[in-house]
């Protein structure tokens, strides 16, 4: 039996299950995470989906390279961080950069707009220009109309032309964490 | 001067006598030399790194979930695997029965001039697997830990750590491509058929 996506609970946002069922039906077989509060939804859709391989990390750097080695034995991974762990990766992604690995994270911000906790503000400021340095596409969504279509975006440049690209979750779609 | 006598030369081809038998994801200098030394130069059933340093067992952990019915192995030194420690509780989470790891431990870091290292210093990567919950260990000291080690290695219902205890003595001299998409793509195609 497929696994079947179940609804969002009435008053919740729809997003978070339409982006994992695109992801899906990409292919993504497995999803690496560092827990985040703003990616919980798709965290635990995949803990509960029979059918993927969920993967909690230890630092976000294991998810460039564990995307790596899935391209290597054919299947497509997705890695789902914080905007403060993508930081973490900066060496790795030399990995897909001078091997051509497809490589996609769906990255939640923070430090970006409405923050209130000032420890969020230096990364969130600094992220999108130092994965670009590193060549990494970065393509911002703020407003959840906006998911699919840049969702699908991603995962063209990703799997087919087999770019690294970040999709950058804005606090101005996921809400703002309260201090 | 270590106090271990094992020469990595002479063991690897003993633990994995038949290394085409698996698919095989190194880190960086000695154990990629070993590898290619190991399968030939010109096979297709490795992928060796030159960079990208903690990157090999999450590497090697990808592969294996995504060819469950290919032997998995990963070989990398105990500075590498010390550069990403976490990534033993990874492997211990996940627990795929293909997947293991094969760490040459020479106490030092070979490729930058020989310093000593953090298990030259005492730290016990052994110590560490079994704590990231592996199930599946052997310490490989001398001779006669071999044959165990290499049953291991070749079959088991568990992921695994084999520590290699290794003088520090030079990996092989062997020529090998730098080039990061060539040898993804020779893999590929030999596994997949597509590059």
């Amino acid at each position: 039996m497929p696994f079947d996506i179940p609804s969002p609970p009435p008053g919740d946002p729809s997003w978070p299950y339409e982006m994992y069922k695109l992801l899906k039906e990409e292919g993504v077989t497995q999803f690496s995470y560092v827990p985040d509060a703003g990616l919980k939804v798709m965290i635990n859709l995949s803990l509960d989906d029979p059918d993927v391989h969920s993967i909690p990390l230890t630092t976000e750097e294991e998810g460039v390279a564990m995307a790596a080695g899935a391209h290597l034995g054919g299947q497509k991974h997705v890695l789902l961080m914080q905007s403060s762990g993508a930081g973490n990766c900066i060496n790795m992604l030399s990995l897909p950069r001078i091997g051509k690995f497809p490589f996609l994270s769906i990255v939640s911000m923070r430090g970006d707009f409405g923050e209130g906790n000032p420890w969020q503000m230096p990364m969130g400021k600094s992220i999108q220009p130092v994965l670009e340095a590193c060549e990494v596409v970065c393509l911002k969504i703020e407003d959840s109309s906006e998911v699919i279509s840049t969702v699908s975006a991603a995962m063209t440049m990703a799997f087919q032309s087999q770019e690294s690209v970040c999709v950058l979750l804005s606090q101005k779609m996921l809400g703002i964490k309260k201090f | 001067m270590s106090d271990f006598t094992l020469d990595r030369n002479v063991v690897l081809p003993l633990l994995i006598p038949n290394p085409h038998d698996f698919l095989i994801v190194t880190g960086l200098a000695g154990p990629a030399r070993d590898i290619v030394h190991l399968c030939g130069p010109n096979s297709c059933n490795f992928y060796t790194m030159a960079g990208a340093m903690g990157g090999a067992v999450p590497m090697g952990l990808g592969l294996a979930l995504a060819q469950p019915d290919k032997r998995v192995l990963v070989c990398t030194g105990d500075g590498e695997l010390m550069m990403n420690v976490g990534s033993l509780a990874v492997v211990a989470a996940m627990n795929p029965m293909n997947f293991g790891i094969i760490c040459v431990d020479n106490g030092h870091y070979g490729e930058t001039g020989n310093q000593i290292s953090h298990t030259g210093l005492g730290t016990d990567l052994a110590v560490m697997a079994a704590g990231a919950g592996i199930k599946q260990i052997c310490t490989v000291f001398d001779e006669s830990d071999i044959g165990d080690a290499a049953d291991m290695i070749k079959v088991g219902n568990a992921a695994f750590f084999a520590h290699l205890k290794v003088h520090d003595g030079p990996p092989a001299n062997v020529k090998r491509s730098l080039d990061a998409n060539y040898t993804k793509t020779a893999f590929r195609k030999a596994l997949l058929g597509i590059p």
